[in-house]
């Protein structure tokens, strides 16, 4: 008995051609040299999935058509003299396409072996996306009318470097072989008839025959090597080398104040509600500050929500805004509700836009023609801070300054 | 940087910041993700902080090379939302039924089905209870406040490392998108989850788990001793089997290790005199604090109870709630999921729900709601 198995009596009905496919694959390790712990065998869901216990490799037992992914998981994971093999059938490599493709395009450093016998065996004989036009199956007892993948061909596109189709009859080894030494991905579909329910459907059909009228062309297909995907692990910077705010302002808010910014996409407001936010900590506030906008970020409206606080925010939603500041109609449109059903609070609005039905205290100014459109945000919330004193002005123009768009504004204008 | 900052460091920062970074620091290496709103702010910077991480083409694919690193000896995270979650959901099993330790953070948000992508929502909890197929439960701990975003995740992974499994860290969008002006002093330092691996040389099955719990590790493909890991109802040894005494056993001490060793975590602040307990969880412990807080300072004695592991439901919840003549629960989803959970669909009258959908809860909702 090979090192490589642990039991030699397969769990295969008499005459499955998934015996071959083992039998040729303990060969081919055995000609590699291999070491049966250097090995990882991964199966799929299907009849060729009960042979795990026959081998003394490192075996994993996943889902139906989700084995290439977990191989490529563990290929990742493993040194390169390791061998990654998936037993898969033409039911899971359906199921599975992307991930073999995926795998493919990657160039997942695993060797997958297709046992296709044309439909799905475990579960009584229904055809697959490799069950070739005109074969039988329980379903389609006048025989199927779809064409099958032509997997091979699939993952070359993909960019495998190495697929091949083999009859599997006989001594096939020297082509999983050759597939165990790819540095990658390899793929070898390996044509068989279920005697089960093939040959039960389709009594005079012969192995090499049905391969040859399906259209299912025995070869090896080679694309250059290209390095097999293995990640290595970097050295990263901590996430939290972020600057202190220093606190060097005071602000006189006592309580609360919730202040809603809306504009248009594309015209920095989130990016100046961000920096009011870093001048309320400057000014020994807590704040907290949400954004909202469209799917589609680059057009639309663009809110942000801010909390301005002395004491901790616990709870940072806005039901009731004290300070609503619009820049642009698309801002309006958004918040319009909202403006409509404040009972208090201050409205700040730019000058260009129609005056809406609101109980709050509406203040019209022109931050659009003062600043332009794309720093009218950052124009109206200093405008809020100049008449509120909320936050010190200085506070703001400061951390605009020495942010990266101090440099594009001219400050001494405002 | 070290966490020990002596002076005050405050900043403005999201939660997703803070997950990312102390699932790093406790020993986290490999971050698969695939970008869903609103959990892409962690696979953004996760994808700067791991020291591996990959794009996954899907979900499914996702979680499957999250299981094949796990294995490999790797601790992997992920992060998504139900959307992906559900796609997560068989390979989520897989993992469990192999026993490989890892990470899902699922940020809750509007649903159902893709709902609203940047609402949040606190509606994933009914879904979790139930999520192994069997009814196994599947440990799951929940963030209530940025400190959480630094203290839950370690205590996450060391579960995954300690018990062998796939544990759920639950948020929402308002949690992991909200920036927030934050004292980084109040950081603690996170120690790396504390990871053995099997060294003997004796014969080594993979999921005999002697005289504990939980089988002792191996990574798949070690020179020392053949790993066999199935997905499928198995013995001790990884050998499938359709219902044999050894792996129903197998099948049975899943449960009883979880039920054995999974931390429970939570807040309780009790008042003398208090004669309502609040409950609440994720983002609504926000509102439930600052309602308890108003009603505190007008003079209401009122005890607050946030829930931190979700599942399996610890049993003081009930022991704690029993003791109050009035309980609130405050959640932001419409079946008042919590409560559910732990009632049934008989919740009795003495406890009042406070729910809502596409809106933070309110603290004044939930006061009303007390003083009622
Ligand atoms: S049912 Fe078909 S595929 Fe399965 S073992 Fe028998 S012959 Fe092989």
């Amino acid at each position: 008995m090979s090192r490589f198995l642990v039991k030699p009596e397969l769990p295969y009905c008499k005459g499955c051609g998934h015996h071959l496919i083992v039998r040729n694959t303990v060969k081919a390790l055995e000609a590699l040299g291999a070491s049966p712990l250097d090995v990882v065998l991964v199966t799929d869901i299907g009849c060729h999935g009960i042979v795990d216990g026959n081998f003394a490799t490192h075996t994993v037992h996943g889902l139906h058509g989700r084995s290439v992914a977990l191989a490529a998981g563990i290929a990742m994971g493993l040194p390169p003299e390791k061998k990654v093999i998936v037993y898969i059938g033409d039911g899971g490599a359906t199921i599975g396409l992307q991930h073999i493709l995926e795998a493919a395009r990657m160039n997942a450093d695993l060797t997958v072996v297709v046992h296709n016998n044309m439909l799905y065996g475990m579960t009584g004989g229904q055809p697959s996306g490799l069950t070739p036009t005109g074969f039988r199956t329980v379903l389609t007892p006048q025989g199927y009318s779809l064409p099958h993948h032509n997997l091979p061909r699939l993952v070359l596109d993909a960019g495998a470097p190495f697929a091949a189709r083999v009859v599997g009859l006989g001594d096939f080894s020297d082509v999983l072989r050759q597939a165990l030494a790819v540095q990658g991905f390899a793929l070898v579909e390996v044509l068989e008839i279920c005697v089960s329910y093939g040959v039960k459907m389709n009594p005079d059909l012969r192995l090499k025959e049905l391969a040859q009228e399906a259209g299912y062309e025995p070869g090896i297909w080679e694309s250059p090597a290209r390095p097999a995907f293995r990640p290595s692990r970097r050295e990263t910077a901590s996430l939290l080398d972020m600057p202190a705010v220093p606190q060097k302002y005071s602000s006189p808010l006592e309580g609360r104040m919730a202040l809603i910014l809306a504009g248009s996409a594309g015209e920095g407001v989130q990016q100046a509600a961000e920096l009011l936010a870093q001048a309320a900590i400057a000014a020994g506030l807590h704040v907290t500050k949400k954004g909202s906008y469209p799917v589609t970020v680059g057009v639309g409206f663009s809110t942000a929500e801010m909390v301005l606080s002395r004491d901790p925010i616990f709870y940072h939603g806005v039901p009731q805004p004290d300070a609503v500041v619009v820049t642009s109609a698309d801002g309006l449109a958004n918040q319009r509700e909202r403006i409509r059903r404040m009972t208090g609070g201050v409205l700040w609005l730019d000058a260009s836009l129609p005056v809406p039905e609101t109980s709050a205290e509406v203040r019209v100014a022109d931050f659009r023609g003062r600043a332009g459109a794309r720093n009218a945000a950052l124009y109206a919330l200093l405008t809020v801070l100049r008449e509120t004193g909320v936050v010190p002005p200085e506070a703001f123009l400061e951390t605009v300054r020495e942010s990266p768009i101090g440099r594009q504004v001219d400050l001494s204008e405002w | 940087m070290t966490m020990t900052l002596s002076h005050s460091h405050p900043v403005l920062i999201d939660g997703s910041r803070l997950i990312a970074e102390a699932c790093v620091r406790a020993g986290a290496d490999a971050y698969v993700g695939y970008p869903i709103t609103p959990a892409s702010l962690i696979f953004f910077h996760a994808s700067r902080r791991f020291p591996i991480a990959l794009p996954a083409p899907d979900e499914i694919t996702a979680l499957q090379w999250m299981a094949g690193l796990s294995a490999a000896g790797y601790l992997p995270v992920s992060a998504t939302s139900f959307p992906g979650f559900a796609l997560m959901v068989e390979s989520i099993n897989m993992a469990y039924m192999m026993e490989l330790p890892m990470l899902v953070i699922l940020v809750q948000r509007l649903g159902p089905a893709t709902g609203t992508a940047t609402a949040g929502a606190q509606g994933d909890l009914l879904l979790l209870n139930g999520l192994i197929s069997g009814g196994y439960p599947l440990p799951v701990f929940c963030i209530s406040d940025l400190e959480d975003c630094w203290l839950l995740p370690p205590i996450a992974l060391q579960t995954a490392v300690d018990l062998r499994m796939p544990v759920v860290l639950l948020t929402s969008k308002e949690m992991v998108m909200t920036q927030e002006s934050f004292d980084l002093a109040r950081l603690s330092e996170i120690a790396p989850v504390h990871r053995t691996v099997y060294d003997n040389p004796g014969p080594y099955c993979t999921y005999d788990p002697g005289d504990g719990l939980v089988p002792p590790f191996l990574p798949v493909g070690n020179d020392r001793h053949q790993i066999r890991l199935n997905a499928s109802t198995h013995d001790r040894c990884g050998i499938i089997q359709h219902t044999s005494d050894e792996a129903m056993a197998n099948t049975r001490r899943l449960q009883a290790k979880v039920e054995a060793r999974a931390p429970v975590l939570y807040h309780l602040d009790e008042q003398e005199g208090a004669q309502t307990l609040v409950v609440t969880w994720d983002i609504t412990s926000g509102a439930a604090r600052e309602a308890v807080m108003t009603l505190r300072s007008q003079g209401v004695p009122v005890s607050l109870l946030i829930a931190r592991t979700l599942l399996p439901l610890p049993t003081v919840y009930l022991e704690t709630i029993d003791r109050y003549p009035r309980v609130v629960i405050a959640e932001e989803n419409h079946q008042a999921q919590l409560a559910h959970l732990l009632f049934g669909r008989r919740i009795p009258p003495h406890v009042r729900t406070v729910t809502a959908i596409g809106r933070m809860i309110r603290p004044d909702e939930i006061a009303r709601e007390v003083v009622r």
